[in-house]
């Protein structure tokens, strides 16, 4: 059974329909890709299925359930992590207190158990740092781990992103253009982070313009274009599609 | 970043505050002090729920008013005593900061701020004006101290400076608890980046309601205190100037930080008692000051001093 089912999702703003009718399905264990042209809907699939935007219409199933009313925070606990295309950080804070923060999820410690410092407290506490710290040695960057997130370069940040987004060992990740703004040497070290997160056990979906890094990730790859879907498949099938070479292909890799 | 200096400093701030009576011998002085405790219990509240949580309540204030107008009516009307008049009051200022967060922080942006001073102002206006029950513009007056407990009595200024010192210590030990807490983290989180930490699984709602009923938690305690350690309780403890006051007290000494609140409120208090004799021109040298502090202490006295130390070890 498929990981996570997206049914004939819709999602409009206003008189835009940014999602029109999409139906998907995440296999676990995959790589799926989502492409398209700028404006075709793909940030805002991850935003709908992250919880951030309620679905118009459409429902998604993550392991069978059904998760399309829930709450953003609800669906990070059910599994889903995601990364921003913008890159989002807790800037003024420490590498590792941002990974931290990314494992409060797993943890159960309240006001009370502040106040006292309970066994439950400094046992999460120890917890969540040496996830942290693991989370950060996964990502490349645990010798930054003092830094400030805010200072880091854009490819450090980018890593700590997927830090942030793995350190509660969530099930599915959700990329959202993962390397833009990387420079090109530094781009194949991405590519291989996300392949070991592949290989980790995480399943990744991912949005990003750099076809060749995709073609060399994805095990599938769906096509949003102008809100609808034009196309599923392999890397090679979607290559070797009409639709797609005329509306996407053959003015990003001609 | 926590040095040995710091567990120093507080030391020594703990054995200046205990010695104090024994130094300052006149009252009004103490009065002054003892004041400036007060509020910076309440400032603290503030820290919580701005310093941490990173939402800016403007009501502050009010729930100030709301645990000191409660022990005060508990005390003189319905005769209770002190300390289940205190719990009632803080009990009070909780529940309704409770309502408040509820519908106010669901929404982002300026809405809580907007909220939190309108609900000030409501409820400012219902002291100054109620004659029946806060007794208006007049306010409430002799009210009792609190009774002693075994051989301590309560009735001595220093005898009230003590208590109120205690009630400040626990104030400052439960905000240093929360911020080194993992829930300390998890408001810090959601202050920086709320999307973020929503997208990592934080009920962001509910840290910051639960953020803000602390803050009004320890508003109700500083009210409860201020009402018996004048005596006296009228309408202008508890309007939106002071809750302006009060946001001053807190980034003049850093918001966020341990010690910000107490170092801006006595910092503040007793400046503004000793420019008194300045009379109008006071504001002379305040302003200045203020813009001083501002450029070049962007994050409060507190906060510039946790730099300077941070840059100190940072770069051996
Ligand atoms: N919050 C919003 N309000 C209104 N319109 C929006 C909103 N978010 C996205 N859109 C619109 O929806 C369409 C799809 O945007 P989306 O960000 O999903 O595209 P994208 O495929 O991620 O593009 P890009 O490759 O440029 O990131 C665009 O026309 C965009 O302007
Ligand atoms: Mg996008």
């Amino acid at each position: 059974m498929s990981l996570l089912e997206v049914k004939s999702l819709t999602k409009r703003f206003g008189g835009l329909t940014a999602v029109n009718d999409v139906s998907f399905s995440l296999e676990a264990g995959a790589i799926t890709a989502i492409i398209g042209p700028n404006g075709a809907g793909k940030s805002t699939c991850f935003n709908v299925i992250s919880g951030f935007y309620a679905a118009t219409s459409g429902r998604l199933f993550f392991e069978g359930a059904d998760i399309t009313a829930l709450p953003l925070h609800a669906v990070a606990r059910r599994g889903i992590a995601r990364t921003f295309q913008t890159t989002a950080l807790f800037a003024n804070h420490s590498a590792l207190d941002n990974a931290i923060a990314g494992y409060r999820q797993r943890t159960r410690s309240g006001f009370f158990d502040a106040l006292l410092r309970t066994p439950r407290e400094r046992r999460e506490e120890r917890e969540a740092r040496e996830h942290a710290y693991e989370a950060l040695r996964f990502a490349g960057i645990e010798s930054s781990a003092a830094r400030i997130a805010g200072s880091l370069s854009q490819e450090a940040q980018k890593r700590l992103a997927i830090a942030i987004a793995i350190v509660a060992r969530p099930k599915l990740v959700l990329l959202d253009e993962p390397v833009a703004g990387v420079s090109g040497d530094q781009m194949a070290q991405h590519g291989e982070l996300i392949a070991r997160m592949s290989q980790a056990g995480f399943t990744v979906c991912l949005v990003e313009h750099k076809m060749d890094l995709v073609m060399g990730l994805a095990d599938r790859i769906v096509v949003l274009h102008h809100g609808r879907k034009i196309a599923e498949g392999t890397p090679a099938e979607i290559r070797a599609d009409d639709a797609v070479v005329e509306a996407y292909l053959g003015t990003a890799v001609a | 970043m926590r040095t040995r200096t710091l567990p120093a400093a507080w030391s020594l701030t703990a054995i200046l505050a205990l010695a104090l009576p024994a130094v300052v011998h006149n009252p009004y002085y103490l009065q002054v002090i003892v004041g400036g405790y007060v509020t910076a219990i309440a400032v603290y509240g503030l820290n919580v729920i701005l310093g941490y949580a990173g939402q800016l309540s403007l009501g502050h204030a009010a729930f100030f008013g709301i645990g000191a107008y409660t022990v005060a009516l508990l005390e003189t009307r319905a005769g209770l005593s002190f300390w289940p008049a205190l719990a009632a009051g803080c009990a009070l200022s909780v529940a309704i900061g409770y309502l408040v967060g509820a519908i106010s922080l669901r929404t982002r942006g300026h809405y809580f701020a907007i909220f939190t001073a309108a609900v000030g102002v409501m409820i400012g206006v219902v002291f100054t004006n109620d004659q029946q029950l806060t007794n208006g513009n007049i306010g409430i007056v002799n009210i009792p101290p609190p009774a002693p407990i075994g051989p301590i009595s309560f009735e001595s200024p220093v005898a009230k400076y003590y208590l109120v010192l205690a009630a400040l210590a626990f104030a400052i030990w439960i905000v240093a608890r929360v911020r080194y807490s993992l829930l300390g983290r998890t408001l810090l989180a959601l202050a920086s980046n709320e999307d973020l930490a929503a997208s990592v699984g934080i009920d962001v709602m509910r840290a910051k309601r639960l953020a803000f009923m602390l803050a009004t938690f320890l508003a109700g305690l500083a009210g409860g205190m201020f009402a018996i350690f004048v005596g006296f309780l009228g309408p202008d403890s508890s309007g939106l100037d002071v809750s302006f006051d009060m946001l001053l007290y807190l980034i003049v000494g850093g918001a966020g930080t341990i010690a910000g609140p107490l170092v801006g409120t006595l910092g503040i208090v007793v400046l503004t008692q000793w420019l008194q004799g300045f009379e109008h021109y006071k504001l002379l040298v305040f302003g200045p000051l203020l813009i001083v502090l501002v450029r070049f202490f962007p994050a409060g006295i507190a906060g510039g001093f946790a730099r300077l130390r941070w840059r100190r070890t940072a770069t051996p």
